[in-house]
């Protein structure tokens, strides 16, 4: 890839041009551009504030930041967080005036404030509580009656808004319009009768309205779950990453007496930028609740029953054995592992591969695509992406799966020149913005591509539904210098082959793209990179590629390709053409019940396996059905590292200690291979990190030292080749008690904010320059590069009568994170079918009524709703989200390429 | 403050959101016809938000939930911004008013010629407070601030048709007339804030507005008749 | 000072009570100023109206020709005209909004020519039922007859005029704010820099505002050329003016009067003026511009209707509003209703300005009420003085208009000057005047 055409990344812009002025007397310099209130705190001076926040438009209403500022008719006072530092300019911060504006300002604010600090959840971490103390005037010379309000109003079901403590900063409503672009909220009324509110019975039901809780610089706006529930005082807190979703948010968290009570967004500069979802935010809660595992179970005479750790891994040891005794390692398959953490997959990638030899290995659940197309693409980071002229998305919408990534684009869109083109059967949260929005029918998304790299003509109708104009604009745009594909799959009802060779047909066609994985579960990526997928070993090598590196290393690595989900559950349910059966099935953190779009094919998988050992955090309709249950630490309980879409690895923060003998997944890994005679090696995490860096030859370079650096709090991307190890400097974290209010006011409460492996950097294992000159052995496997031959299945014609289903995710399912958390499970919504108005009319089917839709083999019924963005004959639907009757798994049947259906009255 | 954004600074939102922008339900299509007149008139389509507010009142004399809700989705902006928008002024009311909306001015110029007597015979002779309607629903009573007829004061406003300087007896008859209906072909109904539309430029069919005009003054005499008749075979 | 008989330039036509016709305007002259202004350059008819040193009328006093020079040094995209007129006591646009639609439209066009814009907005306050229907029949007709549209008089040039009605906010009248109301949103003015809308206005573009009796002088200048105009007043206040009279005199009402050539005595005591004050009560104090301005007393009462006179003396000519009042009037009611009016207004944004403003207006509820504490007066001017540092005049501000800083005027006056009534009204616990 050449130099031009690479997009831009945030290291490479222009330098910045400096000036200086005068700050309080001293000579400071400053960006060119650059706020008064953003220079003076980098120079160390704080400048108290209320409405200003570094990552929204300046409004300067609150005027707590006046500053005296020389000019032509003398010194004037004004708002340090409007004001561009000018040359030779001159700022007074701490001069009487100033003062005395600031007092007034405060006082102003507090005549209306009502003054129940101590039952206020903001009470100790309040930012103008604080100021008050060290800018207000001593004492109220208030006597007459505060406004009123009624009580505390839910804007949602989430947030809690309560008027009178409002100082009408504007905060949240600039977060909801200007950040997520859901001005749901607004200032009602004028004047002192101003307030904060949403539109009559319409909700702010926005995926990101936790923000504006957490950067309410007052008791304003109160998340429902954390009402009440701790004060600043009695936290302790970590830095860490979401892994709800693997867009890898950087977050504060939180706990108090062995619970986690708050998770806050971290500015993280290459991520998250200060921001969460809701999910994220608020799934946190599943680690608190009582019906975790807590000990190793086992099934006896039917019925599962409390086991010590030896017992239990005595007994899955002689089933996995039995397995292997009875028709080779690969009747023992692996499914799952998106939720451990990179140490805890490689442990198991190590144990399945080079312990027990079976390939059929696969942390995806039948719901993403091939390991080798996403490993062996050029990686695109998400600045990268943002900074790109063309994004061309082909996922499911970006809004339900990686949200915090779709903040990220859609301000890339309004704030600057970013254009997209979108590829999807159907309409998107982005497609609102997208400048060509193409529609295809399941099965049609190679031709779409090949339409619109030009490999062949767009008017020989490959281009299926696309409209031929919006697909000339989507030509001339992926015609751009910079282009980044977001790659994911925009419906779980049609093979991820289609769409991956889609994806290849765009690498191939745009041979200067770079590519963004669009991966849902948590630490997938680091999972896939760890080597658990089919035909891959650690450090983004095949398996062919990496035989020789790892035989070496491990011992013995599986001689033939394995199975990937589809295929270990079809062959443990004996539905396997070649007659393999899969006779034990381990299942790693997730589960096929509800996990994996064909439900029917899991529960046969399920009863064919003689031998089922699940990993689980708690219990769930696989534990249910196990042989043998290990208990297993969750997030925040375990330290550790991460990787995100991007690549980027960051550090796990252990704020909790495990449940009862709840044991982290690395450690059950190791003890395992020793229930079965042989030695991961590993006696922590740490050592594990040490043997990835070693062995994985992505990973090369990233070094304990290197991801505990101080500078690398954002993470470190691997390769390291990919983006040099950029030491970023936070955003004003030390000084400004509001850019992130929670964290620094705990912080201020003795526990800094800190991350990192629990063993120090120093420790035994880390590799230093003379052992590196030593190693012997094999060549280093080369990392795959570029597209693979994939095994594209073919797409039959439908009939008139039949349609296709798009089976596309929503933020808020029946998954276990959402189950898991009450609030959020209130959230999950039946789902709808949407069908284009003419099918439905064809149908006679008014809007809203319900109707039967019919595969060969099972049948749903469903609320019907027009959706003109769809092509004819083409149905859609949630995956995995409450129906009228029936389940969309039931639907699908992974073995077909698309799903066909027919629609009924019921 | 006004940012450049390629959606026209309109608040966008993605498949959900796609219903609530929907065709308008509750604007009769003379309204909406009106609208999309007065939605062509300006440069961006959230211009017209106020002007369609006035709008919106004039068929219901007050701003309905689902009016607001029209409005939104055909501006481009969502309700929580129309209703945001429209309770910052004081003519647009998000909640019902009387027909006749009496508005009497105690600023300054009036409160020195009796504007504060005036009012509190107002809400004595109507039994509401200011701000109220009464019971009839034909009446609201409204303390208005500087209405710009400061020679003529104390001041006052029906349904923003100035009625000249009040005292306490010229109120009492005011009002009477207003619930006979006496002052109906002066004052229209509260929220038609204007008769006259625009009849050139550049959507306007001229042959149409001169034909609306024409039945208007008609229908107007016709009535003007009527009401003389009855009101001499009355009396 | 005697009261000139200077022309009549915006108020010529108001002895007809038919003054807002067609007929009646195109007898009187009407649109022949458009007409001449098309037969010159844009550049030229600019040129006139900087000659003729025309301040702007809606409060601020920027002379017109020099906003318009800022302007044009980039292409101004639009023009909007001022006709939210809602300074208490101010009703001087209302008069011509309503009297003489015709004279602010052809006045739009020339500013328009001038200006070389082709769309143009009259903003025009709500509560202006009748003079929005004069207003837009005007316009109807200068449509009609080939005077606003396309290809004006056959001169080439076109331009839009469209009437948009404001909704009940005083906000709206600070131009800012004005142009956020113009597009769809809630009237809060938007911050500076810039300090005009010039640079980024409307739409984000470059925008002209303002006031309509500023506009509707255009047409006499045109006509009478730009010396004739700067040639009547004195100094930087040439031409007529409109005083709009109210509050205790005989005979309230709009005045057109040449600036600087007449007195606030003149103004107020004249028999063809305001007639002096009734029941033959004395003068207690006055406001010169509009609620806003500092008081004036009966010493100032010989200061020349002048801006910088006004000035000079401590206050402003503002938007041309005198409110008299007379020594039967309560100092503290009145500047009690004038701070209400502020708090009831104030767009809510700035901190000082929406807790300010209902602060001070609840001490002094309280002190009228015969609820106040000595210590009041000192709290009530050191909040003043949060608002507005110094209490100076002009004041300083702390706020994002000066919407804010103009609260503390009627207090920091009624203080001043009536600080004893202050103190009888504390001491005996309720209104002397009641
Ligand atoms: C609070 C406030 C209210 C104002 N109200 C009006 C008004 O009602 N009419 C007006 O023409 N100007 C008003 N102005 C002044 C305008 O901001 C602006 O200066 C004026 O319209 C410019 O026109 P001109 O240059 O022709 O005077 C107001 C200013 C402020 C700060
Ligand atoms: S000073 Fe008052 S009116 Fe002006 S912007 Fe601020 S809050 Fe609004
Ligand atoms: S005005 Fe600057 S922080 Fe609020």
């Amino acid at each position: 890839m050449s130099e031009q055409t690479a997009p831009r990344g945030p290291g490479e812009e222009a330098a910045v041009e400096m000036i200086s002025f005068l700050l309080d007397g001293r000579e400071v310099s400053a960006e060119k551009g650059e706020l008064v209130i953003a220079a003076a705190e980098r120079a160390g001076t704080f400048i108290p504030r209320f409405c200003y926040h570094p990552r929204m438009e300046s409004v300067g209403v609150c005027r707590m930041c006046l500053v005296e500022v020389s000019g032509p008719r003398g010194a004037s006072l004004q708002p340090s967080c409007f004001l561009e530092v000018q040359p030779g300019m001159s700022v007074t911060t701490d001069s009487d005036k100033v003062k005395k504006a600031q007092d007034g300002v405060l006082e102003f604010l507090l005549i209306n404030h009502p003054l129940d600090c101590p039952v206020c959840d903001k009470g100790g971490e309040c930012p103008l509580q604080d100021q008050t103390l060290a800018y207000g005037p001593g004492e109220t010379r208030f006597v007459e009656e505060k406004r009123h309000f009624e009580k505390p109003i839910p804007i949602s079901e989430l947030v809690l808004l309560d008027r009178e403590r409002c100082i009408q900063c504007s905060r949240c409503t600039r977060f909801a319009g200007e950040v997520a672009g859901e001005a749901m909220i607004d200032f009602i009324g004028r004047g002192e009768g101003i307030q904060v509110n949403i539109f009559p019975e319409l909700p702010f039901s926005s995926y990101f309205s936790g923000n504006t809780v957490q950067i309410c610089p007052v008791g304003a706006l109160t998340a429902a779950p954390y009402r009440f529930a701790a004060r600043p005082w009695d936290l302790d807190q970590v830095e860490s990453t979401c892994t709800t979703c693997a867009v890898g948010c950087r977050v504060a968290v939180q706990s108090s007496s062995n619970r986690v009570t708050r998770l806050l967004g971290i500015d993280v500069d290459p991520v998250n930028q200060g921001w969460l979802c809701d999910k994220g935010r608020f799934a946190f809660d599943a680690v608190n609740r009582d019906e975790r595992l807590t000990e190793p179970l086992v099934r006896k005479e039917g019925a599962l029953v409390p086991a010590s750790w030896h017992e239990a891994l005595a007994v899955a040891a002689k089933g996995l054995r039995e397995a292997a005794a009875a028709g080779g390692a690969g009747s023992i398959g692996f499914v799952g592992g998106a939720r451990l953490t990179n140490e805890g997959a490689y442990s198991w990638a190590k144990l399945a591969k080079g312990v027990l030899g079976t390939d059929s290995v696969d942390a995806q659940m039948g719901d993403g695509l091939p390991a080798e197309v996403v490993v062996g693409l050029p990686r695109a980071t998400i600045d990268q992406t943002a900074a790109a002229d063309t994004v061309i998305v082909l996922s499911g919408d970006l809004r339900e799966e990686l949200p915090v990534l779709f903040l990220r684009l859609r301000s890339a869109i309004v704030d600057g020149g970013l254009s997209v083109v979108e590829l999807s059967p159907q309409a998107t949260s982005l497609t609102p913005y997208a400048k060509a929005s193409l529609r295809y029918e399941p099965g049609g998304a190679t031709g779409l591509a090949q339409a619109l790299v030009g490999t062949v003509a767009p008017s020989a109708g490959s281009a299926g539904a696309a409209d031929p104009k919006a697909l000339a604009e989507a030509r001339r745009l992926a015609g751009a210098a910079s282009v980044v594909v977001i790659a994911g799959r925009p419906s779980v009802a049609e093979d991820g082959a289609l769409v991956a060779e889609a994806v290849q047909v765009l690498a191939r066609g745009l041979p200067n793209a770079r590519f963004l994985p669009a991966l849902r579960r948590g630490n997938v990526l680091g999972a896939l990179d760890m080597g658990l997928a089919p035909g891959m070993l650690p450090g983004r090598v095949t398996l062919d590629g990496g035989r020789a590196w790892f035989s070496h290393a491990w011992g013995s690595v599986p001689e033939t390709r394995g199975r990937d989900t589809a295929g270990i559950l079809a062959a443990a349910a004996g539905d396997q053409a070649d007659g393999a059966r899969v006779r034990a099935l381990v299942v790693l953190g997730a589960d096929p019940l509800t996990d994996f779009p064909d439900r029917r094919l899991a529960e046969r998988a399920i009863d064919g396996a003689e031998f089922v050992v699940a990993v689980a955090s708690a219990p769930g309709p696989i534990t249910e059905r196990a042989d043998v249950v290990f208990p297993a630490a969750e997030a925040h309980e375990r330290p550790g590292t991460t990787t995100n879409i991007e690549g980027r690895i960051t550090r796990l923060g252990q704020k909790l200690v495990p449940p009862g003998q709840a044991w982290a997944d690395w450690m059950i890994a190791g003890e395992l291979a020793v229930h079965l005679d042989a030695d991961l090696g590993f006696d922590s995490v740490g050592a594990v990190w040490d043997e990835v860096e070693r062995l994985a030859v992505s990973h090369r370079g990233i070094t304990r030292a290197v991801l505990d650096a101080r500078g690398a709090a954002d993470g470190v991307v691997a390769p390291l080749s990919a983006s040099a190890v950029t030491m970023t400097r936070r955003h004003a974290l030390p000084l400004d008690p509001i850019a992130v209010p929670g964290v620094e006011s705990v912080e201020r409460q003795g526990a800094p904010l800190h991350a990192g492996l629990v063993e120090s950097p120093t420790a035994a294992g880390v590799r230093g320059g003379a052992e590196e000159a030593n190693v012997t052995g094999p060549a280093r496997p080369e990392l795959l590069v570029g597209p693979v031959e994939l095994d594209v299945p073919h797409v039959t014609p439908i009939d008139r009568y039949s349609l296709r289903l798009v089976a596309s995710r929503t933020l808020y399912d029946l998954g276990a994170a959402v189950s898991a958390v009450p609030v959020l499970a209130g959230l999950v919504a039946t789902a709808p079918l949407r069908v284009n108005p003419h099918d439905l009319d064809d149908l006679g089917v008014p809007p809203g009524g319900t109707l039967r839709v019919r595969t060969a083999t099972a049948s749903a019924v469903l609320t019907a709703l027009p959706d003109a963005s769809l092509p004819r004959k083409v149905v859609a639907t949630e995956f995995n989200a409450p129906m009228e009757e029936g389940t969309v798994g039931d639907l699908i049947d992974i073995g077909a390429p698309v799903v066909v259906l027919r629609m009924e009255t019921p | 403050m006004t940012k450049a954004s390629p959606t026209g600074g309109a608040a966008v939102q993605g498949r959900d959101a796609a219903s609530s922008s929907a065709a308008p339900r509750h604007l009769s299509a003379g309204a909406l016809a009106a609208a999309r007149e007065i939605i062509a008139l300006y440069p961006e389509p959230r211009s017209a938000l106020i002007p369609l507010c006035h709008l919106a009142q004039s068929q219901h004399g007050w701003l309905t939930p689902e009016a607001m809700t029209d409005i939104a989705g055909l501006v481009g902006v969502t309700p929580a911004e129309v209703l945001g928008t429209a309770s910052f002024y004081d003519m647009l009311h998000t909640e019902p008013v009387g027909t006749y909306v009496v508005s009497l001015c105690t600023n300054i110029a009036c409160l020195l010629n009796g504007a504060a007597e005036l009012l509190e015979h107002a809400e004595s002779s109507l039994g509401v407070n200011a701000g109220g309607t009464t019971t009839d629903g034909v009446i609201t009573l409204e303390e208005a601030e500087c209405l710009a007829d400061c020679d003529r004061a104390p001041c006052a406003q029906v349904n923003h048709r100035f009625v000249g300087a009040q005292t306490p007896e010229s109120f009492d008859r005011l009002v009477a007339e207003l619930r006979s209906g006496a002052r109906s072909e002066e004052i229209p109904d509260h929220g038609t804030l204007t008769r006259v539309r625009r009849s050139v430029g550049l959507q306007a069919d001229r042959a149409q507005v001169a034909a609306e005009r024409a039945a208007m003054a008609q229908a107007q005499s016709e009535r003007a008749a009527a009401k003389s008749a009855t009101a001499e075979g009355g009396s | 000072m005697a009261i000139t008989d200077s022309p009549k330039i915006v108020t010529g036509r108001l002895q007809y009570a038919d003054s807002h016709t067609l007929e009646r305007y195109l007898a009187t002259g009407g649109y022949d100023g458009l007409r001449k202004a098309l037969t010159m350059t844009p550049e030229a008819v600019a040129q006139e109206v900087d000659a003729a040193s025309l301040l702007g009328r809606g409060g601020a006093g920027f002379p017109a020709g020099r906003k318009w020079a800022m302007l044009r040094k980039n292409p101004v995209t639009y023009l909007v005209v001022n006709g939210d007129e809602s300074e208490p006591a101010t009703f001087k646009d209302h008069l011509l909004i309503e009297r003489d639609p015709h004279q602010l439209v052809e006045g739009v066009l020339i500013a328009a020519y001038a200006l070389q814009v082709s769309q143009v907005f009259i903003f025009i306050r709500g509560e202006f039922a009748l003079g929005l229907e004069r207003v837009q029949t005007a316009l109807n007709d200068a449509y009609a007859g080939g005077a606003a549209g396309s290809d004006i008089f056959g001169s080439g040039f076109s331009v839009d005029v469209v009437v948009h009605p404001g909704a009940g906010a005083y906000i709206c009248g600070e131009e800012t704010a004005l142009l956020e109301s113009l597009e769809g949103k809630r009237g809060f003015p938007r911050i500076k820099p810039p300090f005009f809308p010039a640079a980024i206005g409307l739409y984000g573009e470059p925008t002209v505002v303002n006031n309509v009796e500023t506009m509707s002088n255009l047409p006499w200048i045109l006509l009478n050329g730009g010396a004739a105009f700067a040639a009547l007043g004195e100094g930087r206040s040439a031409g007529t003016r409109l005083f709009a009279l109210a509050g205790h005199v005989n005979n309230p009402g709009v005045f057109e009067l040449e600036m600087v050539k007449t007195t606030f005595n003149d103004l107020i005591n004249a028999p063809v003026l305001g007639g002096g004050i009734p029941h033959g009560r004395d003068l207690k104090a006055f406001i010169p511009g509009g609620v806003s301005a500092p008081w004036f007393g009966p010493d100032q009462i010989d200061l020349p209707l002048g801006q910088d006179e006004v000035a000079g003396a401590g206050s402003m000519l503002g938007s041309g509003s005198v409110v008299v009042m007379d020594d039967h009037t309560c100092a503290v009611r009145a500047s009690w209703r004038i701070t209400k009016f502020f708090s009831r207004e104030s767009c809510g944004q700035c901190t000082p300005c929406r807790e300010g403003s209902g602060w001070l207006e609840k001490i002094m509820e309280r002190i009228e009420t015969g609820h106040g504490r000595e210590e009041d007066l000192e709290l009530l001017l050191d909040a003043c003085d949060n608002i507005a540092p110094g209490l100076t005049w002009p004041p300083q501000q702390t706020t994002i208009c000066v919407l804010g800083p103009s609260i503390p005027s009627s207090i920091g006056s009624a203080i001043e000057m009536f600080r004893d009534e202050f103190l009888v009204h504390i001491k005996e616990g309720g209104c002397p005047y009641e």
